[in-house]
């Protein structure tokens, strides 16, 4: 494969930000009809060298070349037009738009100067349907699922000729039939001659698809590995740098004693719960220091609990008991008063305030708790914020930079370190991973034991079934927007039952039903 | 020549810096027209001077600019200021005009009271429209807009209301402590504003809920109370705003006081480098804002350019400041290394001067 020419070529290439030395002489190749990895943990620069090659920025050092000429593109669009295309990891789409306009917007089919709708329709059904989407493309994208409208990010970027496919993070938003549908596409890709930059956290996916891998660690270049000459783990210790032991070590903590957590009165009790249109009604109990997993498929009602719990969504149905008191939880308010938190899974929308620095984002919600007349005094903000920062060490350890322009998985310590300084007894973790390196990953996963161990109780919402398994002392598993089953974690219990009830909810014998 | 640049960059960094340019450039354009324009002397116990008649001059404008600030900084804009400036206004003379003693300090703080007290609930009426009932900003405001001139019309019959009052003509024209009485109301509620939103948490909360809305509200602000309250506030300065503008001329005109006061409130806000999506307020941007607005307005009489040009000669130099404040359009202009910074306004100069 490498004797054949590189169609991208990435050299030296080095760029700063205010603080942060984001990219460090990076070389990076691409050849065409390959797919190539680009792996590290969260802030190793992966998503800085995706902009600086679309042009996104600007770089600082260091040369592109394109087919052996040398480019600069001013941004994405002339990148694309130059046969550059990306999908961003959150999906870059309008979905007040329909789905033909968007796999067309910019480059609209035209005739005789207006837009030809049934051409654009027409062609925006036929890049669809080599994806394998049979969609009405004159809906707006914002009533298809993220699943559907990543697929249709990919179809625009093929659609324009793209001789490079860069997909950051296609698959965090995806259950696994979606993901199968997605490598296959890339395989399909790949075998056309197109060069895909794949980025992503899930090591199967790598080993399934990738036929090289490029590491990357704090902005400077590990090195470039055929995929079948580097093991799993040699990967992982080169991402992040340190021997790994500490995945096995939680492993080892697994099967955690679901007796114990399920004594008492229940801290919180979900009696016939439910919204119309959202989930359907159901029963569960959360204990003190019990951490429930909820599983199942994306769009499943996962989520959806997590808000009812919440009062982000108004119940409509059933009631919810708290201290064995039934208890009328109408808005985010009333559960933060009644010590529930809540992290969302989509931290940029319904999580960070963007522009506000690191520490007004984490004494937010203690904040709001005391009124705008009781600030917390600055003293104390920076000794708690401190405290969270060095505890869940965010990166950078910068307390007065804006939020967004940490990583994702430092923003999701943010939010975590947001709701621990209110010190809640029930905390809601909504895909808390997602998107987020393997030391990331483990340092949260830990932390939520931790916080178990000492009394919290935690309702732990993950499409990774190992995560939840590792976790959970009782899993709940969603299926079509509805409670299914409830699983106490024995030894018994393993990944292979749950998909079961996933698959094919409560016919399954030995499942309690619920 | 790289490391001054360097050692500069904090100073031409800071988001202050061009409009603190912009003004010195207006400044210096009106000394070099008329050297006195900077001299400043104490008659009777008086600070007299152009600069001082500037500051004056932008009082109201700066008042009600503060509680623009807070406004759009939760992503909203109050169009109905300049309304409630007349009301505020009308009713203040209306209530003194009836009194038998129009100089009795007793009746002049009634009048400020009742006026002060409808225009709290003018804003109110703006926050529960917008943060109760869910109208955009734009429209919830422009209702007031309208409505509220008839409504200083109605209170004032059509006509002007003049009035022959001491105190009340205090606020407007004044002195105290050498100073100008606008400058130094203009200062206390400036501290207060700024008391108000940075001593407390207010100012964090606006621009969280400005920042992200339903992300504030998952952390459990209460956004309604805080969007109602900016409302109120905005309308309070704009009350004392009214009060100054009518005091200054001992009467209340319901089709002219404050008219489009809030679009140069909106624009002095903007100049202070608050963005219009809301989030992160400044308000020191937004006074140095006020500031250069009126002391454009003040040149252009000054420099005796004629009234019909004026507004376009406004225009252009807002245009200007907009433009070297964007760092996009600087970065564009250094790449081309074309001549050195934007104009300034001083390009036309004649002889002659009119007080502002």
């Amino acid at each position: 494969m490498s004797q054949r020419h590189p169609v991208l070529t990435m050299t030296a290439i080095s760029k700063h930000f205010p603080g942060v030395r984001a990219l460090d002489g990076v070389d990076f190749r691409l050849f065409p009809g390959e797919v190539h990895a680009l792996m590290g943990e969260n802030g190793a620069g992966k998503s800085t060298l995706i902009k600086v090659l679309t042009g996104v920025y600007g770089t600082d050092a260091g040369t592109i070349t394109l087919d052996g000429d040398q480019v600069s593109f001013a941004g994405p669009m002339q990148a694309a037009a130059a046969g550059v295309s990306t999908v961003y990891q959150e999906v870059n789409l309008c979905t007040n738009l329909s789905v033909a306009e968007n796999i067309f917007i910019g480059r609209e089919p035209r005739r005789f100067g207006a837009i030809n709708w049934r051409e654009m329709r027409r062609r925006a059904q036929e890049a669809l349907a080599r994806l394998d989407l049979h969609i009405d493309v004159s809906e707006l994208l914002g009533s298809y699922s993220l699943a559907v409208q990543q697929m249709v990010a990919i179809a625009r970027a093929v659609d324009v000729q793209a001789r490079v496919l860069i997909l950051d993070e296609p698959t965090s938003s995806l259950d696994a039939d979606e993901v199968a549908q997605l490598l296959r596409i890339m395989r399909q890709l790949r075998d056309e001659g197109i060069a895909i930059l794949f980025v992503t956290h899930f090591l199967d996916q790598v080993y399934g698809i990738a036929d090289r891998i490029t590491v990357l660690r704090n902005g400077r270049l590990v090195g470039e590995y055929l995929t079948a000459e580097l093991p799993q783990l040699a990967l992982v210790e080169k991402m992040i740098g340190k021997e790994l032991d500490a995945l096995e070590q939680l492993d080892s903590e697994a099967g955690r004693d679901a007796a114990r957590a399920a004594e008492g009165t229940p801290l919180i009790e979900a009696d016939g719960l439910g919204r119309a249109g959202a989930v359907a009604p159901f029963s569960l109990t959360i204990h003190a220091g019990e951490v429930v997993g909820m599983a199942g498929l994306l769009g499943s009602g996962r989520t959806e609990v997590a808000r009812l719990f919440f009062g982000a969504d108004r119940a409509d149905k059933g009631r919810l008991v708290v201290d064995g008191k039934p208890t009328a939880i109408r808005n985010p308010i009333a559960a933060i008063d009644r010590d529930i938190a809540f992290c969302s899974e989509n931290r940029r929308t319904e999580g960070l305030i963007g522009e506000l620095s690191v520490r007004e984002n984490i004494i937010l919600a203690m904040q709001a708790a005391r009124g705008w007349l009781r600030p917390v005094p600055r003293r104390k903000q920076d000794e708690l914020v401190q405290r969270w920062i060095e505890a869940l060490s965010i990166r950078p350890a910068n307390p007065e930079m804006p939020v967004r322009n940490l990583s994702g998985g430092n923003q999701q310590k943010v939010l975590l370190a947001r709701w621990l300084i209110t010190e809640p007894r029930l905390l809601i973790l909504d895909e808390p991973t997602r998107g987020i390196d393997i030391g990331a990953k483990t340092e949260i996963q830990r932390l939520v034991a931790q916080l178990s161990d000492g009394g919290m109780a935690v309702l732990f919402i993950s499409a990774e079934l190992e995560e939840v398994l590792r976790l959970s002392h009782k899993v709940a598993v969603m299926r079509d927007r509805q409670l299914v089953a409830q699983l106490t974690n024995d030894d018994s219990l393993d990944a292979d039952r749950v998909m079961q009830a996933i698959a094919s909810g409560v016919r399954q014998e030995g499942l309690e039903k619920v | 020549m790289s490391t001054v640049k360097a050692r500069l960059a904090p100073v031409t960094g800071h988001r202050l810096f061009w409009p603190l340019v912009m003004l010195v450039v207006l400044l210096v354009a009106n000394t070099v027209y008329r050297p006195s324009f900077l001299s400043v002397e104490l008659k009777n116990g008086h600070l007299y001077g152009s600069l001082i008649d500037i500051v004056r001059l932008s009082a109201p404008l700066i008042l009600v600019a503060l509680g623009m600030s807070l406004v759009i900084a939760t992503g909203g804009i109050d169009l109905s200021v300049g309304s409630v400036v007349a009301v505020s206004g009308a009713v203040a003379c209306l209530y003194i005009s009836e009194q038998p003693d129009q100089n009795s300090l007793g009746g002049v703080f009634t009048a400020l009271a009742l006026a002060f007290g409808i225009a709290l609930l003018l804003g109110a009426w703006n926050g529960v429209l917008v943060a109760v009932i869910g109208i955009q900003p734009i429209i919830a405001t422009l209702i007031l807009m309208v409505a509220g001139r008839g409504l200083a019309q109605l209170i004032t019959s059509g006509q002007i209301i003049t009035i022959n009052s001491e105190p009340y003509k205090t606020i407007g024209v004044g002195h105290l402590l050498t100073l100008p009485f606008a400058i130094i109301i203009a200062l206390v509620v400036t501290v207060i504003v700024a008391v108000l939103t940075r001593r407390t948490a207010l100012g964090m909360i606006i621009e969280s809920v400005g920042g992200n809305a339903e992300a504030s509200r998952l952390a459990g602000v209460r956004s309604r109370r805080i969007t109602l309250l900016v409302y109120v506030v905005s309308a309070a300065c704009a009350a004392i705003a009214g009060f100054m503008m009518t005091a200054n001329v001992s009467s209340a005109d319901g089709n002219a006081a404050g008219l489009w006061v809030e679009l140069d409130a909106i624009l002095a806000v903007v100049i202070g480098g608050t963005s219009l999506a809301g989030g992160r307020f400044f308000l020191s941007g937004t006074i140095v804002g006020a500031l250069i607005i009126q002391t454009l307005t003040t040149s252009v009489y000054a420099m005796n350019i004629d009234p019909q040009t004026a507004l376009l000669f406004k225009a252009v130099v807002v245009i200007a400041v907009c433009l070297i404040q964007a760092p996009a359009f600087r970065a564009r202009f250094r790449r081309r290394k074309s001549l050195a910074p934007p104009p300034a306004p001083t390009a036309e100069k004649q002889k002659e001067q009119v007080p502002a």
